[in-house]
């Protein structure tokens, strides 16, 4: 085995080598609406400042620890910059995939002289994450399907209560965020959701619950879904990131509400891969000091609804960048939005996301 | 069948006996034959052959338990598990040093994700755990300091491993072995330091802490021994020898040094290591857990394939996987049965389709064949998403059929999601595959055939069924064996129509190299689908023949 990886190792090497320049930067993004937020906010400006540099997207995100890990085993990482979820980011530096950093020495301080430790708080959940936004995993509905004489649902169990909302749901295929939901429509106190989840009684009550709608649930898997069926009118509501939700409701002007009740916060930021030269790594660095700064975190706000991670980024989140509207309202984290909130639980994940998904799964094909 | 009349062997004209010579020149025909594929056969060898069966050799693989906690694993051979009781202190102790190495190297990680597929909980206790390593040694050391501050100084350990008289250089041999195996590194260079084999004796959990401290900073690290501060765990051994070390007799480099810390020792409150780890997380002292390390310590595991066909391996022997979690072998008998059903639409639709191909004037056929190819110029994605806007509640056929009044609005049919919707599009998309084979052996059929029989007397359905028929049978087989075997590997399509009813074994493989990254558990199911796949070809040619399979 040691000899095909050398060889394939070699020949890979043997074609970058030529294609390669000094000042070019793999980043490793999401592809649509973000990555296009990416580039305007940062890398154009950043292209703007250093005019010898060039950027190469890959939109490998969603499979960057599959991926990162086949290279790494090659011995050919030919990424400089990835963009993962944090639940990535910590399976990517348990794995040694990622490089550990120093948030003082790495990022830029807070425009209003806080050190950058402080800036992004407990956002920085792994000694090799570095958070760009905080988004979150929420529910839209149709607001043309709303039965007459009803209320629009401003309650999450509503996804639950066939009775008063009929119609189809669409959820996510797979446990995370829908057995937290089932658990707290089935009277679990939010504070101790995760620990009823680690017990099987806990597990099964949450596939109980969801079994009471099994039959009227469209399961997603890919972030575009859930617009799409709403659009189409196929589901009457259903869960996805709150950015797509945005862009279906304000860019699109489709009849669909916003329910942020319980809405499931998570971050996404970047990590650097493990083993960059020493030339590639300051390149790097000096990206990513630019790219997280204060104003570049604000400045991603204007092109979609993803709150910055920084605090002092905050009060810097202005208009829509084409449509000229406040961004502030549409931010996850609005006071206004974040009334009732959970926090992605990544260590309880990291533990029980295969024991789960094995349960979910089978639960899934019955 | 001997010639009597002849006592040698037949020669060739230039005298060398016949069969050598015959032989030599069939050698030279067959490499020279083997040169001119040996392109093709390298490229196919390295790109193809060899990273699969990299990647199936994983569903046994499991060196990373041995190679992460060689000692641990070696103590805890001896430990019963069906005692219920954890094991005893030799094996933390064990632990402890092979834990602090490992999360030197950043390695523990891996191995708490590894154990994590087995045992529920092991990812953070050794996340958590390999946090906490330092700090019984940062104690130790300020006990330590308080007595003589070398004791945090690198120089001063130096000198007091490396003792007076022979050195012991196996012992640092086989550290330096261990780290590799560990970092799976080759680790060029010297360590450039050996304990003596006096202080070996007497501070062996010392020297090993130190030894394996030695090999990282000069290996890993690139820095000189000498120059660095030792690590927290050697602080541990020292503590630990000290319980029972008689350090009096010793007069190596140091000595007083090492008496004054011995008697001080007794001073300092020794924190056992089963108290330690019991302290950091009491998932440490669950007997069950050991078990766990105890029966996947092995470096070879059948733990993988059990997994893939609903067992378990436990450490009581092989055990059925408790029934809400099983889901593999449904899983495969649902993707051959689907894959079957694929197979007949598409013989059932491309049938006539072929023949119609094979007998219409060439004008006609040439714009029919083009019909045929055209979804093979369209994007795979675009096609499966187009049946989402057909078959979905609010799409295209259900509107005709509510327009129609055939359906009632509130009661619109489900197409999609489910096994008819992973059925209907998989069919669209394989049936080119159908239909290139079976046309090209209906060309080869001569019309002449069918005429003739008719001629005969046969009947239209007669002449077909027992003329015509079995001649096409060859593309028919290849057709079958063509579609079954794309679609029993099908990945994409099920994805996006499949809802949870119609999806295939391949898209909880992709699951697993991608998401849970189970790659061992995924590898397994992989070589269990390839073995089908060829159990079923080789069925096929003992019933069918696979000579009977023409292509064109």
């Amino acid at each position: 085995m040691k000899l095909t990886q050398t060889l394939l190792a070699g020949s890979a090497l043997a074609l970058v080598a030529g294609a390669a320049t000094a000042q070019d930067l793999t980043l490793v993004s999401w592809g649509g609406a973000y990555q296009t937020s990416q580039q305007k906010a940062y890398v154009e400006p950043y292209l703007e400042n250093n005019p010898g540099a060039s950027v190469t997207w890959d939109e490998s995100s969603a499979e960057a620890v599959a991926k990162l890990r086949a290279m790494n085993e090659a011995g050919n990482v030919t990424w400089d910059l990835v963009d993962v979820v944090a639940s990535d980011a910590i399976r990517l530096c348990d794995e040694g995939l990622a490089m550990e950093y120093d948030p003082e020495e790495l990022l830029a301080e807070g425009d209003d002289g806080t050190s950058a430790e402080d800036d992004f708080g407990d956002l920085i959940v792994s000694d090799c994450f570095i958070p760009q936004i905080v988004y979150s995993t929420t529910f839209g509905y149709r607001t043309d399907m709303v039965p007459e004489g009803v209320d629009a649902p401003t309650d999450v169990c509503a996804v639950f209560d066939l009775e008063t909302y009929p119609g189809k749901r669409s959820l996510e295929k797979r446990p995370i965020n829908n057995m937290e939901w089932a658990l707290y429509c089935d009277g679990v106190a939010k504070d101790e959701i995760y620990d009823v989840l680690a017990t099987p009684e806990g597990q099964d009550q949450a596939l109980a619950k969801l079994d009471t709608i099994k039959d009227d649930v469209i399961w997603w898997s890919a972030g575009a879904d859930t617009p799409q069926l709403l659009a189409d009118g196929e589901v009457f509501m259903g869960s996805t990131y709150n950015g797509r939700l945005f862009s279906v409701i304000v860019e699109q002007d489709q009849p669909v509400g916003m329910l942020w009740d319980m809405q499931v916060f998570d971050l996404d930021g970047w990590i650097i891969p493990a083993g960059l030269s020493d030339e590639k790594l300051a390149e790097v660095e000096e990206f990513v000091k630019f790219a997280t700064d204060t104003q570049r975190l604000a400045d991603q706000a204007a092109y979609i609804s993803y709150g910055p991670a920084r605090l002092s980024s905050a009060p810097l989140v202005g208009q829509h960048a084409d449509l000229g509207i406040e961004m502030a309202p549409h931010m996850p984290t609005d006071p206004e939005n974040a009334k009732n909130t959970l926090l992605y639980n990544y260590e309880f994940w990291a533990d029980y996301r295969d024991d789960i998904d094995a349960k979910f799964q089978a639960w899934l094909a019955q | 069948m001997s010639d009597t009349t002849q006592n040698g062997p037949m020669l060739a004209a230039d005298g060398t006996p016949l069969k050598r010579s015959l032989a030599r020149a069939l050698r030279r025909q067959k490499l020279r034959a083997l040169l001119l594929v040996a392109p093709l056969l390298i490229f196919v060898l390295v790109t193809f052959i060899a990273p699969i069966a990299d990647m199936l050799f994983r569903s046994v693989e499991n060196q990373i338990v041995s190679d992460t906690l060689p000692s641990t694993t070696e103590v805890l051979a001896d430990w019963e598990h069906s005692t219920g009781e954890s094991p005893p202190e030799p094996v933390y102790e064990a632990l402890y040093y092979d834990l602090f190495l490992a999360a030197e190297a950043k390695e523990h990680t891996k191995l708490g994700t590894r154990l994590n597929y087995e045992y529920t909980g092991v990812s953070s206790l050794f996340r958590s755990t390999g946090r906490g390593l330092d700090d019984l040694g940062d104690d130790y050391l300020d006990a330590l300091e308080e007595v003589d501050d070398r004791w945090g100084d690198g120089d001063f350990w130096y000198t007091l491993m490396s003792g007076s008289g022979e050195a012991d250089e196996d012992l640092m041999r086989a550290h330096v072995k261990r780290l590799r195996q560990l970092t799976g590194d080759a680790l060029p260079g010297k360590v450039g330091f050996a304990p003596s084999t006096e202080i070996v004796a007497l501070l062996p959990k010392t020297t090993a802490a130190y030894a394996d401290f030695a090999a990282y900073t000069a290996l890993v690290d690139g820095d000189v021994v000498a120059e660095e501060d030792p690590w927290e765990s050697v602080y541990v051994g020292l503590m630990t020898d000290l319980q029972g070390a008689d350090v009096a007799s010793y007069s190596g480099p140091e000595a007083e040094a090492l008496q004054a810390a011995a008697e001080a020792a007794a001073d300092i409150e020794y924190i056992p290591l089963k108290t330690f780890f019991g302290d950091e997380d009491e998932d440490w002292l669950n007997a069950d857990i050991w078990a766990t390390v105890q029966t996947y310590s092995t470096k070879y595991t059948s733990g993988y394939f059990l997994n893939a066909v609903d067992l378990q391996l436990t450490p009581d022997g092989i055990e059925a996987r408790p029934e809400n979690q099983r889901i593999y072998i449904m899983l495969f008998k649902r993707t051959m049965f689907m894959s079957l059903a694929i197979t007949f639409s598409c013989i059932a639709l491309g049938y006539p389709v072929a023949w119609l191909l094979a007998n219409l004037p060439a004008s006609k056929a040439n714009l029919l064949m083009i019909l045929v190819l055209l979804p093979f110029w369209t994007s795979l994605l675009v096609r499966t998403s187009a049946w989402k806007v057909m078959l979905q509640q609010q799409g295209v056929i259900n509107d005709v059929l509510v327009w129609l009044g055939l359906v009632a609005d509130g009661n619109r049919l489900v197409m999609i999601n489910n096994q008819f919707g992973t059925i209907v599009a998989m069919t669209h998309i394989l049936l080119p595959f159908m239909i290139l084979p079976l046309y090209s052996v209906m060309q080869g059929i001569p019309p002449s055939y069918l005429r003739a029989a008719k001629s005969l007397g046969a009947t239209n359905w007669t002449a077909f069924w027992r003329v015509y028929f079995p001649q096409s049978v060859p593309g028919i087989g290849a057709g079958s064996i063509l579609v079954f075997i794309l679609a029993i590997g099908y990945y994409i399509t099920p994805e996006i129509v499949g809802g949870t009813t119609g999806t295939f074994i391949s898209n909880r493989i992709a699951y697993h190299i991608s998401s849970s990254l189970n790659w061992g558990l995924g590898a397994a199911l992989g070589a269990i689908l390839l073995a089908v796949v060829l159990l079923l070809y080789w069925a096929y040619d003992r019933i069918v023949g696979i000579d009977n399979v023409k292509l064109g």
